[in-house]
């Protein structure tokens, strides 16, 4: 491997105020929760201290919501796509501080913030606001729902808040967000740009907190609408929670994609595939290829080819420029995916790392492959939403599909042959919402997203996006 | 000379394509809307339901392989099943509701018509619901729709015939395979429209109908780890909270009642059918 000398981004970019409060009716306002800290995850600093919303808070956004519901939704589509626009140009604008601040807050490579979550977030909200005058041809009605109460997980800030946010308000309806506790300072940003482009106040809200937080937004009277993406533990007690309300949901949850390998596959391209799909973004990534699937003829072969480019791989400051693997996002994440691993080993796996140097401070977890997974090892049934691979073999193209499906979970999978009617065959037959043939963790806004099974219901991105926020066009309310 | 006894019909369950009497030897006294007795019903069971869960299972993937085409011909064969056992089913619907022959008769016929509707829509769903998007990059990428798999049905308490068929058509179209419970008040016509889809190339399992009571089996059936979606539509607003709760275990499809009375008779619109669809989107890089 070549030596590089450090190639760090300028922090400079971006301004971190030591405090934030919630974003309420255009307004920064303080929170009557008890303020919290969020850290650099990569050096543990603190980079500012957040308010939290309690219940009376999330309340009054709301609140600010409903009563900017009423003047947006009945505002011209046009219109509310200029807002949009705009929005997604101040993003394009002010993209590099975004991204230091993501990478800053979130703890991941400056290369993904940067190449990945930022351009696909202004591309999102480019995509919505070409809908939002166009909504009597997408086929399902033209209402919006009322206010959206919106819950984000800590993976990709920006980019899940992009999704939420764009759809919803290209539909006409408000939004009430509630960012992840340990990555709230690119909404808080996100916030500022929706007070530039002269957004109408409560059209976007925004509030700080942890899980009751969250708990107050989903569970609030008036929301119509919630549209989660986290954890399938938490995703089942939404689901539980609306019950018997009317309430719309979507949820996009866990995953434990498998990435199906033919024997017949390019196996260099496998193997990006394979880095791609596991190690992106610290393999938080509920869409992860986290189970490898390989024919048992190219096992051998293919897992030293993998080896080898795994020890090519920069474990290191998220800001530098040659960083592939940056830090865990906490203290809390990492002891998960520890726990994890270990039980990997106890029952009988065997764990590989590539030779590592991991930084003193801060929260670091090598990329790590176990090869002799069993499918009844947890580490092969259970989310790790870490740089952890399981490999598993198989011998004919059913078992692959038949182990591929052997979960609860149903987001994702992957598909890697130089044989088209073999691809379709096994694309056809897996039980997931997106298939990735020969390629892995593409996203784009044109492009749905979501799960079947226990990784959720409802779509992200694409003309199929648009559902969750319209009230459909039949007299029945469905979800 | 006496008048000939006529030789009644014993009323069973319907699952995997056969007639079991429930497990638990368990019937219920059906009376007419007069209240005059009609017959004795199955009562099912939880054993029962998950008997059914499991031939619906089994059912799926030949079903869901099954192309469109075939699907559509299949519903098309039940259709004409139906219309020509119309004298039968008016005279159950005649007894069952009270209603007049005329107006039985014309519920027959829409439940017909609404099956040939249904039968259209097989290979027609996924060109309304699918689409090629036009990613930013040079990938090929097609979204197109998925049966969910088994789809537990609460059929509604009224329209024993008509608003049966509104609901079960719209989940089997599609390539969904499904657990029926029946009306409890009027059940019969449902065992005679099971003779009618075992008699039309339906596959066994892949529609199942109990009779019984459904606050009894709806809450095993939303509870069930092997069920994928329910549909709420002949559910007391109760039932239907409880049996979303139960459902949020596995993150079930839900379709949840409507606040009002249905009119069956109305355009039934597409939700129906995309309650229980999932979207599968595939990439493929562009390149030589």
């Amino acid at each position: 491997m070549f030596e590089y000398a450090p190639a760090p981004e300028s922090r400079d970019v971006v301004d971190i105020k030591p405090s934030y409060g919630l974003f309420v009716n255009g307004e920064f306002v303080d929170g009557s929760g008890t303020a919290f800290k969020t850290i650099n995850p990569a050096s543990e600093e603190k980079l500012a201290e957040i308010a939290a919303a309690s219940a009376a808070d999330v309340d009054l956004a709301v609140q600010a919501a409903r009563k900017a519901f009423t003047t947006w939704s009945a505002m011209p589509g046009a219109e509310r796509a200029k807002y949009l626009f705009r929005i997604a140009r101040i993003i394009q604008e002010r993209s590099r501080e975004l991204a230091v601040l993501e990478s800053l807050d979130n703890g991941k490579p400056i290369r993904e913030s940067r190449d990945v979550d930022l351009p696909l977030v202004a591309a999102h909200f480019f995509y919505y606001a070409g809908w939002a005058d166009k909504l009597e041809y997408a086929g399902y009605g033209t209402r919006p729902i009322g206010v959206a109460g919106q819950v984000i997980p800590w993976n990709f800030p920006l980019l899940m808040l992009a999704w939420k946010i764009a759809p919803a308000l290209a539909c006409g309806n408000t939004v009430v967000l509630k960012p992840a506790e340990t990555t709230p300072l690119t909404a808080l940003l996100f916030a500022e740009i929706c007070q530039q482009a002269d957004l109408p106040p409560g059209v976007v809200n925004i509030v700080t907190g942890a899980g009751e937080t969250g708990a107050a937004v989903v569970n609030h009277p008036d929301v119509d609408k919630v549209a989660f993406t986290g954890s399938t533990e938490v995703g089942r007690l939404i689901a539980r929670s609306v019950a018997g309300t009317g309430k719309k949901v979507t949820l996009e949850l866990g995953g434990k994609a498998a990435n199906i390998v033919y024997e017949d596959a390019a196996l260099d391209q496998a193997v990006e595939g394979i880095v791609n799909g596991i190690f992106f973004n610290q393999g938080h990534v509920c869409c992860a290829g986290s189970r490898l699937l390989v024919q048992e003829s190219i096992a051998a072969e293919l897992l030293d080819s993998l080896k080898r480019r795994l020890g090519t791989l920069r474990l290191g400051d998220p800001l530098d420029k040659n960083t592939d693997i940056g830090a865990i996002n906490s203290a809390a994440q990492l002891a998960k995916i520890r726990e994890l691993s270990d039980a990997g080993e106890q029952e009988g796996a065997e764990r590989w790392s590539p030779a590592c140097a991991i930084p003193d401070r801060g929260f670091w977890f090598p990329p790590t492959v176990f090869t002799g997974v069993a499918q009844s090892h947890r580490i092969a049934r259970e989310e790790i939403f870490g740089p952890v691979l399981s490999v598993l073999t198989f011998r004919t193209p059913g078992e692959a599909v038949e182990k591929a499906n052997n979960t609860p979970f149903g987001l994702s999978a992957g598909v890697w042959t130089e044989k088209a009617s073999l691809m379709l065959w096994t694309a056809d037959r897996l039980r997931a919402g997106v298939v990735w043939s020969n390629t892995f963790n593409r996203f784009d806004p044109a492009s749905p997203f979501g799960g079947y099974k226990e990784s959720g219901y409802g779509r992200e991105g694409g003309r199929h996006g648009l559902e969750a926020y319209l009230a459909g066009s039949a007299p029945r309310e469905s979800r | 000379m006496s008048e000939r006894l006529s030789v009644r019909k014993t009323y069973k369950l319907f699952i995997g394509g056969a007639f079991p009497r429930s497990e638990s030897g368990r019937s219920y006294v059906v009376t007419s809307a007069k209240g005059e007795f009609l017959a004795n019903a199955s009562k099912a069971s939880r054993k029962d339901a998950r008997d059914a869960v499991s031939a619906a299972r089994k059912a799926f993937p030949g079903w869901s392989g099954a192309t469109a085409y075939n699907r559509g011909q299949v519903i098309y064969r039940v259709a004409e099943m139906l219309e020509s056992r119309r004298a039968q089913f008016t005279a159950e619907i005649v007894a069952a509701d009270g209603v007049s022959g005329k107006k039985a008769g014309e519920l027959v016929d829409a439940a017909v018509d609404r099956l040939v509707w249904y039968a259209g829509w097989s290979d027609k769903i996924g060109a309304i619901r699918g689409s090629a998007n036009p990613v930013a990059g040079p990938y090929f990428n097609l979204s197109s729709t998925e049966p969910t798999g088994v789809v537990a049905v609460v059929a509604p308490p009224s329209g024993p015939l008509l608003g049966l068929i509104s609901v079960i058509a719209p989940v089997i179209v599609t390539g969904n395979t499904c657990v029926v419970v029946a009306s409890e008040r009027a059940p019969l016509p449902s065992i005679t429209l099971a003779e009618v889809l075992a008699t039309s190339d339906l596959p066994g399992g892949v529609v199942n109908v109990l009779t019984g009571n459904a606050e009894e089996i709806a809450p095993w059936l939303a509870g069930h780890m092997d069920v994928n979606g329910i549909d709420l539509t002949g559910a007391t607003p109760e039932l239907a909270q409880s049996c979303e709760e139960l459902a949020a275990e596995n993150l079930k499809r839900v379709l949840r009642p409507e606040a009002g009375p249905i009119d069956w008779l109305a355009d039934p619109g597409t939700e129906r059918m995309t309650a229980f669809l999932e979207t599968k989107t595939v990439w493929h890089p562009i390149g030589v």
